[in-house]
């Protein structure tokens, strides 16, 4: 960790969510339904300098652990996003967040005329095209969704 | 090779698949010329769901079903009937698969028909969804410039009118880049090809976008012409304008070369002039006459 996250607490247990981009920290908060009902301690650094992306974002949560499906959906907004959970002020595990090949049930298709968005017994079901830029397509309607119609339909 | 799959889009037929069909097709058509009766089908049954309007289609559709033996089952008016007591695709499908071979749908909205392939075991042919693909259509356009031309690879085909909406080019472009040939895109921006089609090609496919009709017409071996729909415009002089500018008639026919075609999916409103259906390049009505032995081919593949 540089130099300039440790204006944020050290946190004893749980997980820090770094090298996100600079003012996507309170989506991320979002995704993880992390809101005013939160008991967690939580730390959050908006714009803070960093060496490789010049500002960024940070979020250290004490004693939550991730699921999959989240770390898939902030890899969704926060690419190049690192994950480290800490044990007892360590880190004992760092990794970096992956865009998932097949994105399922965590984003809406933004085509109003896509079947999927009926009253269906399916999910949004989606396919990595490109990673830079972002771009998905939908497996049902193949339309394509750049980052900011994902960033508006993540469910 | 496509015996019990399902076609929803023009990238679920492959190449051997695709040439396999065209020669399919060829053989029915004999088979339709010598009038013998064919019984390849017989005892198969086809269930059609049309959610949406169709003339052509759906005729070429259960015509091909029967002139293979087989028997249709269709719903006269599918949307009026199980979605207005609220049932899902997912459960119609599900029903359909106990009574049917093979189900064929078309439905207003995009990634109906793929939907309808997750909930059943039996091959689903998509007759068209919302403004996506109708791969079936695509075929017989390609077996129809096969036809009249002699094959399409290095032609030049020019695709005017309604890009936006128009689903038959959806799955024409995208079929067109596989055979080397040349694609002429013309239309005004508020109809031209979306983003997500032009996205598919091949990056190295020669695609070349232009407003201008007059410019690429002497080197267009097929003039492919959609229908532009008045309720896609909120002005109506633009859509007058636009209607004006792309319209067919015999000074276009005059501008293009000896040995070209004119195509058109078909229902026409205005934008082919009648004075043009009585020259020799006026393919549309033989495009459409196509559809049987097409479809035949393609049921006749699937169930076979």
């Amino acid at each position: 960790m540089d130099e300039q996250t440790l204006k944020i607490s050290k946190i004893k247990d749980g997980t820090v969510i770094d090298h996100i981009p600079p003012g996507k920290a309170l989506r991320v908060l979002s995704i993880l339904k992390i809101d005013d009902h939160v008991e967690n301690s939580i730390s959050i650094g908006i714009r803070v300098t960093s060496k490789r992306l010049g500002t960024k974002d940070v979020i250290k949560i004490e004693n939550r652990d991730l699921e999959k499906f989240e770390v898939d959906k902030i890899s969704l907004i926060a690419p190049d996003a690192t994950i480290s959970i800490v044990s007892n002020y360590e880190i004992i595990e760092k990794f970096p967040v992956e865009l998932p090949q097949r994105i399922v049930g965590i984003v809406r298709c933004s085509n109003a005329n896509c079947i999927t968005n009926m009253k269906e017994p399916v999910q949004g079901e989606f396919s990595l095209i490109s990673k830079k830029p972002l771009l998905i397509r939908c497996n049902f309607c193949e339309r394509t969704m750049n980052e900011r119609e994902i960033t508006a339909s993540l469910v | 090779m496509l015996r019990n799959k399902s076609v929803v889009s023009i990238n679920d037929i492959g190449d051997d698949e695709l040439s396999e069909i065209f020669k399919t097709a060829e053989d029915m058509e004999k088979a339709l010329k010598s009038g013998k009766p064919l019984e390849l089908m017989k005892g198969k049954i086809m269930a059609t769901f049309f959610y949406e309007p169709s003339t052509r289609t759906r005729l070429s559709f259960e015509s091909a079903m029967q002139r293979l033996g087989g028997s249709v089952i269709s719903v006269p008016e599918a949307k009026s009937s199980s979605v207005a007591k609220g049932e899902t695709l997912a459960d119609t499908v599900r029903m359909a698969e106990g009574y049917s071979d093979i189900i064929v749908i078309r439905h207003p909205m995009e990634g109906a028909a793929r939907l309808a392939s997750r909930f059943t075991s039996k091959p689903i042919v998509n007759a068209g969804d919302g403004s996506g693909q109708h791969p079936t259509q695509t075929v017989l356009d390609l077996y129809t410039i096969r036809k009249e031309l002699g094959g399409i690879s290095g032609k030049t085909v020019t695709i005017v009118g309604d890009l936006r909406y128009g689903r038959t080019v959806h799955s024409l472009v995208l079929a067109l880049s596989r055979f080397n040939a040349r694609v002429n895109l013309v239309a005004p921006p508020i109809l031209k090809m979306p983003d997500h089609v032009v996205s598919m090609l091949p990056a190295d496919f020669k695609l070349n976008i232009t407003e201008n009709l007059s410019d690429v017409l002497p080197e267009t071996d097929v003039l492919y012409v959609t229908r532009i729909q008045k309720e896609r415009f909120s002005d109506p002089n633009e859509y007058q304008s636009v209607i004006g500018s792309y319209k067919i008639n015999s000074e276009t026919v005059a501008a293009m070369k000896e040995k070209s075609i004119i195509m058109h999916p078909l229902p026409r409103v205005d934008e082919i002039s009648p004075d043009v259906d009585s020259s020799p390049k006026a393919a549309y009505f033989r495009q459409a006459n196509n559809g049987v032995p097409v479809r035949m081919a393609i049921i006749s593949l699937i169930l076979g």
